[in-house]
């Protein structure tokens, strides 16, 4: 997981590179089939992708495209498709955890990725130019996002204090009122421990043991009463518009359009914000026809263009290191996006990088106890 | 209200008065219209309407379940209009029996015991002697639901009667029984009243029911009573021709009043034939008048004198084993019922032939003048 | 004839018979024939959609819920070893599970499934997935083992699939060579599998860990045994009893413990062999908060505890949602049932209104009225009950979760109880009274005792369907206010451990059944008046 400091690298570059859009060198798609169900997450997010991805290629294409917004229940929904031996969808946006699972589960279709997708307008391969970013082999990176903290800029219990770093969170003294965290140990656990003086570097160690698990459930503990827990996205911008909560955690999207779109008292956090990847997998077992049309698609929505084109609806960061330059402005606002990318080198200036493979391991196991721990 | 009292003082003695009575649902039409009504205590009454006459109503406002509109509702010379039914110890048969499905058979009896606070050896004792007299004592186990129709009806008798009310309502309680189980029951009600020495209040649409059982009888229409008498005045003398028509069959016949003497009065039919009929209820020479006349008290090819002799042509003759029933065409009454009583000597009259008729004037009733 | 045998043999009470002298009973059986057909054909979409809709599925999940054949199907030769390890004295198996492990890893592999059984695994035993995921990874580099290259040298027909065909035709083959039978038996199985047909035995070749295991079991040979093979016409094992001692020891083993040291971990071996048997009670025995360990089943510690905690939560909250769906939605009913038609059609369409709203749109209104800034707080606060600090915390607990499932459950309490009560005829009240009863006690003797049959139906239904929810829980209960459904929920769709889902539901099938077993003794389903 060094990805991050190559990418905030990028976004110092001045240089705007080769602009040509990979599309005039698709070449057409022979024996494909003509229909592509797409799986992603709905509201902002897929209205991101349909602006930038599918819009563009069924113009391209004269394909059609049936958007699906069952993310959320994705790895459930191709077990049991691929159960019952009928699986419906071509394309399937999933973080990256839930496409590392699918790859275990032999529920997703391993890529090439040099070879079956597009390479960066220099010529740089995909496996390059999306880097660190490849954590499995069936996983097609599309966005980096992070989880980090929003807080209302106008809590007067506060007196002066603004928060600067992430153990604000857990400083009710300075900064009372309640706080809204996602109901899952991910996250959460690391934020604890680096709050209750474990180096950044040493969380995982720590967090292996059991004593460490419960160092970070008493941290958790302090707070405890104070918590809101929420399960979906869009909970925690609802909770501090209504002053419900003064601070919460949530996808940085979801408060960019809390802030800059709702124009809500609220700030972010950035400090010690966690990176996640959000991309794509194709389900293993299509059939030649609809394999084909959905390898041409991919190759197609995640060249370098395409990427840095999703960003001017959505304030996430594109996968590839070739579309950083290429960001531009949001298409309503008219705002420049850069600086709103948890990728931009000022955001990124405290960062804690997600462990996958420590996470796949040890999920389910502290989600029990975390679970356990939660309804004590 | 203490004026009633005193005003109905030359009563004393009635268990249920009803005095200017009126009762409205939607305050524009009376069901009840200024009813009087005295029962005297042991006395057995019925109230014997169509559907919709106020009878029901009228028991409804002695039992407390609707309130009088106007009047004043007297039990045993006490005003009871504020009295809730609870209080007013009034033993109820309802028309489905209203039986407690969840309860068994002694312990529906017991209920208004309870109520009463009564030791429970008394109860039971009490209970036993109730279903003795209902015939069901090896019944009390059993639920409402597990009994006949017929045996439901007697625990509904015997359970308005377990707490030893001075009056007893009845609400149609024959009303689901068969035929057969309907008049047997009518004895049995009729030989508990004359043993407890209760007084009931008896509602029916049945006229069999309310001659069988009553002391006297209500004849309701339209909120009115019509007439209030024993159950052979009523059959004998009934006053106008909706109790006539109401109570047995009835033979109408309409004409003009010639002559009035003697109680007894001369029409000219409509249709010229001449009669004299017994002048019950009529207006001055000239005014109209219709005579109610019974089926069995006339006569075909009378052998004796007769007051009246008429001529009619048969229509049709029904077999009906003790009796041939014949309708006959009479001064301009198409439905002229004639009963023959079946002796076996005679043969059968022939329908399109003409027979002479004839019956006693004071059989003939001259009743509703028109003016 | 055979009435004779008939009469002989049934004396006493000779069967009744037809005219024509065949039995009345075959007779009648006949005649109905027909329409018992007829009448199956008419319910047979009926049935096949119950068998399709409602006992398939709960077939399935009560099957999940106990099977493990993944650990056997994917590492079969591993868990034969695995059967002859002793795991209780403290030492990691022998070289030959390693062998095996080698050999059913790389065809595992082959089709993506080791990563799968990861999966399966770990979720006994964090940790385990990864071992497998990066074992599956490594595992092509030491397929050429060195078995296979002394072989070779020996005598080089070893390198065609003839020679492992006439290895095939000796006689005790698989008595003499059981590592290599099995490690065959795999490989011959995975091609079929993989190629759909059956295998062309002369285009076989192994791979090299088969030949490791032949090597293995050469070592293990008797003096006779090579005699008779050595007289083999192919000539395949000449010298090669001589050189055996030459060839160097495969060592499995080290090679694993390279790849990754979790594969010398004691815990991760008993795991596997506790794990290994087709059917198992882990996933009932984890329901419970217990696991199986070496010294047996025990519970786990006090801060894994979750099930059962959820399970009397479920169970308790559901309780106290009844309850208040009586409570409330009584008085609803009776003045249903007691309105005239027109206006109790009125109430009747806002009793049924909560049907018609989307569950989510019901229970962001919730969120507006009952959070801490909502309107039920504002409007406290302005009334002066409560000072601004002391604002009431009525959703994201327990209080949440009962108001809002309330709320969508009260249609379902108020039907039964309403088709109930209409049936009550209302001489019934009248006949208390006119014995003396006051309303009151009329009320709890008589009309009370006759809603039971609606208030069991009610709470029957509110109560199983209350059990049940688990959208509503997640998005209104907070921590206090969740129930097992939602972990069921969790282990649906997030965590993909169906086995474990499937036995949290079979033991709530088991709960619902037992209380409309209970039910039953106690009312009598019968009772039971759904409208």
């Amino acid at each position: 997981m060094k990805f991050t400091a190559g990418l905030t690298g990028l976004f110092a570059l001045t240089a705007i590179a080769n602009v040509a859009t990979a599309a005039d060198e698709l070449p057409a798609c022979e024996d494909c089939a003509d229909e592509l169900t797409i799986v992603s997450w709905g509201g902002a997010y897929s209205n991101s992708q349909n602006e930038a991805y599918h819009k563009p290629y069924t113009e391209l294409t004269g394909v059609s495209v049936i958007n699906d917004e069952s993310s959320a229940e994705a790895v459930a929904k191709l077990r049991a498709m691929e159960e019952a031996g009928n699986v419906t969808w071509d394309v399937v946006d999933v973080v990256a955890s839930d496409a590392i699972r699918l790859c275990d589960e032999g529920l997703a279709m391993e890529i090439n990725h040099d070879e079956q997708l597009a390479a960066a307008p220099d010529g740089t391969p995909a496996s390059e130019d999306f880097g660190d970013l490849l954590v499995s082999d069936c996983f097609i990176p599309q966005i980096v996002y992070s989880t980090t903290f929003g807080y209302r800029t106008d809590v007067e219990a506060w007196a002066d204090n603004t928060p600067t770093d992430v153990c604000a969170v857990f400083d009710t003294e300075t900064f009372p009122g309640k706080r809204a965290l996602e109901k899952r140990p991910i996250n959460n656990m690391e934020w604890a421990l680096i709050c209750d003086d474990v180096a950044k570097g040493d969380v995982y160690d720590v967090l292996s043991t059991d004593e460490g698990v419960q160092q970070a459930l008493d941290k958790l503990a302090t707070i405890k009463d104070e918590v809101i827990w929420w399960s979906a996205g869009a909970e925690t911008p609802q909770l501090l518009a209504d002053s419900e909560v003064v601070m919460g955690s949530t996808y940085n999207g979801r408060l960019f359009a809390v802030i800059e779109e709702q124009d809500q008292p609220v700030a972010m956090l950035w400090d010690a914000q966690v990176f996640d990847l959000d991309g794509w997998i194709i389900p293993a077992g299509l059939s030649d026809e609809r394999k084909a049309r959905a390898l041409h698609y991919m190759k197609f929505a995640t060249d370098t263009q395409r990427l840095a084109d999703q960003a001017k609806y959505i304030s996430y960061g594109p996968a590839r290191l070739s579309s950083a330059p290429l960001v531009g402005q949001h298409a309503d606002l008219g705002i420049d996006m850069a600086p709103h990318m948890p990728t931009d080198p000022k955001n990124a200036e405290n960062t804690f990088l997600y462990n996958y493979e420590w996470w796949a391991d040890n999920r389910d196991d502290l989600d029990g106890k975390f679970q356990a721990w939660l309804a004590q | 209200m203490s004026s009633s009292v005193q005003a109905s003082s030359d009563v004393r003695g009635a268990a249920v008065r009803f005095e200017h009575v009126q009762k409205s649902y939607d305050g524009e039409i009376l069901v009840v219209k200024d009813l009087n009504l005295d029962i005297a205590p042991g006395e057995f009454v019925t109230m014997l309407g169509p559907s919709g006459s106020g009878k029901t109503t009228c028991l409804m406002m002695l039992a407390g379940f609707e309130p009088a509109t106007n009047g004043e509702i007297f039990l045993n010379d006490k005003p009871i209009n504020n009295v809730p039914p609870r209080k007013r110890g009034i033993g109820m048969v309802f028309q489905n029996y209203a039986l407690f499905p969840h309860m068994s058979v002694a312990e529906n009896l017991a209920f208004p015991l309870e109520i009463r606070k009564m030791g429970k050896s008394e109860r039971e004792e009490k209970v036993k002697r109730a279903l003795d007299m209902v015939e069901l004592g090896a019944f009390g186990n059993r639920r409402p639901a597990q009994l006949s129709g017929g045996q439901q009806q007697r625990v509904a008798v015997a359970r308005a009667l377990v707490f030893d009310p001075d009056l007893v309502l009845m609400d149609e309680p024959l009303g689901a029984l068969d035929k057969q189980l309907r008049e047997q029951m009518q004895y049995e009600i009729k030989h508990i009243h004359e043993s407890l020495g209760v007084s009931v209040v008896y509602v029916t649409h049945d006229q069999t029911e309310a001659l069988t059982m009553s002391d006297r009888v209500a004849v309701f229409q339209d909120g009115v009573i019509q007439q209030l008498s024993s159950p052979d005045d009523l059959y004998e003398s009934p006053q106008n021709s909706f109790v006539a028509q109401f109570i047995g069959e009835n033979n109408k016949l309409s004409g003009v009043i010639t002559g009035i003497d003697n109680g007894l009065c001369g029409m000219t039919l409509d249709d010229g034939t001449k009669v004299t009929a017994e002048a019950v209820n009529v207006g001055d020479i000239g005014s109209r008048a219709t005579i109610s006349l019974r089926p069995e008290r006339v006569e075909l090819e009378p052998q004796e004198l007769r007051d009246n002799r008429v001529n009619g042509k048969v229509v049709e003759v029904l077999y009906l084993g003790d009796h041939l029933r014949i309708v006959m065409s009479v001064a301009g009454n198409h439905e002229f019922i004639v009963k023959l009583p079946n002796g076996g000597r005679h043969s059968s009259p022939i329908e399109g032939q003409s027979y002479q008729l004839g019956w006693s004037a004071l059989d003939a009733k001259a009743l509703d003048p028109v003016s | 004839m055979s009435a004779s045998i008939q009469a002989t043999t049934d004396l006493s009470t000779p069967k009744p018979l037809t005219v024509d002298g065949r039995p009345l009973k075959k007779s009648l059986a006949r005649a109905l024939r027909r329409d018992k057909l007829r009448a199956f054909l008419l319910i047979f979409p009926l049935l096949a959609f119950i068998v399709l809709s409602f006992v398939m599925p709960i077939g399935d999940m009560l099957f999940r819920s106990v099977e493990n054949s993944i650990v056997e199907k994917t590492l079969p030769g591993t868990v034969k070893a695995l059967s002859r390890w002793d795991s209780t004295i403290g030492d990691i198996p022998d070289e030959a599970v390693f062998t095996a492990l080698a050999d059913d890893l790389m065809l595992a592999q082959e089709i993506k499934r080791h990563t799968r059984l990861g999966s399966r695994l770990n979720y006994d035993q964090p940790g385990i997935s990864s071992l497998f995921r990066k074992t599956g990874r490594r595992l092509k580099k030491f397929e050429n083992t060195a078995a296979q290259d002394a072989l070779v040298q020996i005598n080089a027909a070893w390198d065609s699939p003839a020679a492992w065909i006439s290895l095939q035709e000796i006689p005790s083959f698989d008595t003499h060579f059981p590592a290599t039978a099995q490690s065959l038996q795999n490989w011959s199985g995975w091609v079929a599998s993989e190629e759909g047909e059956e295998v062309d035995a002369t285009t076989l070749q192994p791979h090299g860990f088969t030949y490791a295991s032949l090597l293995q079991d050469l070592k293990t040979l008797d003096a006779s045994t090579w005699e008779t093979l050595e007289a083999d016409a192919s000539g395949l094992f000449t010298g090669v009893n001589d050189q055996l001692q030459n060839i160097p020891e495969e060592n499995f083993t080290s090679q694993f413990a390279d790849i990754d040291d979790g594969w010398l971990d004691l815990d991760n071996w008993r795991a596997m062999k506790r794990l290994s048997p087709r059917y198992i009670d882990s996933y009932f025995l984890a329901s419970i908060d217990s696991e199986r360990t070496e010294s047996g089943v025990e519970r786990k510690s006090e801060n894994e505890r979750i099930y059962a905690t959820l399970f009397v939560r479920t169970i308790l909250i559901s309780l106290v949602i009844t309850m208040s769906c009586i409570l409330l939605g009584y008085p609803v009913a009776f003045l249903l049932a007691n309105l005239p038609v027109r206006a109790s059609n009125l109430v009747l369409i806002l009793v049924l209104l909560p049907f018609w709203t989307s569950l989510l749109v019901r229970t962001s209104a919730w969120k507006v009225l009952l959070q801490q800034q909502g309107v039920i707080n504002d409007l406290l606060v302005w009334i002066g009950l409560i000072d601004n600090a002391g604002r009431l915390v009525m959703i994201n607990n327990m209080t949440g979760t009962i108001i809002a499932m309330t709320h969508i459950l009260l249609p379902f309490m108020i039907l039964p109880l309403f088709s109930v009560m209409k049936t009550i005829s209302p001489t019934y009240m009248r006949a208390a009274k006119s014995m003396g009863a006051s309303d009151s006690l009329a009320f709890w003797r008589i009309y009370f005792p006759n809603t039971i049959p609606g208030i069991g139906a009610g709470s029957i239904l509110v109560f199983i369907l209350s059990i049940g929810y688990y959208i509503t829980p997640a998005l209104v209960g907070g921590t206090k206010g969740v129930f097992i459904s939602n972990r069921i929920a969790y282990h649906i769709s997030s965590s993909l451990n169906w086995g474990l889902a499937a036995a949290l539901g079979s033991i709530l099938l088991v709960l619902v059944l037992a209380l409309y077993w209970t039910y039953d003794r106690i009312v009598g389903i019968d009772k039971v008046n759904l409208g």
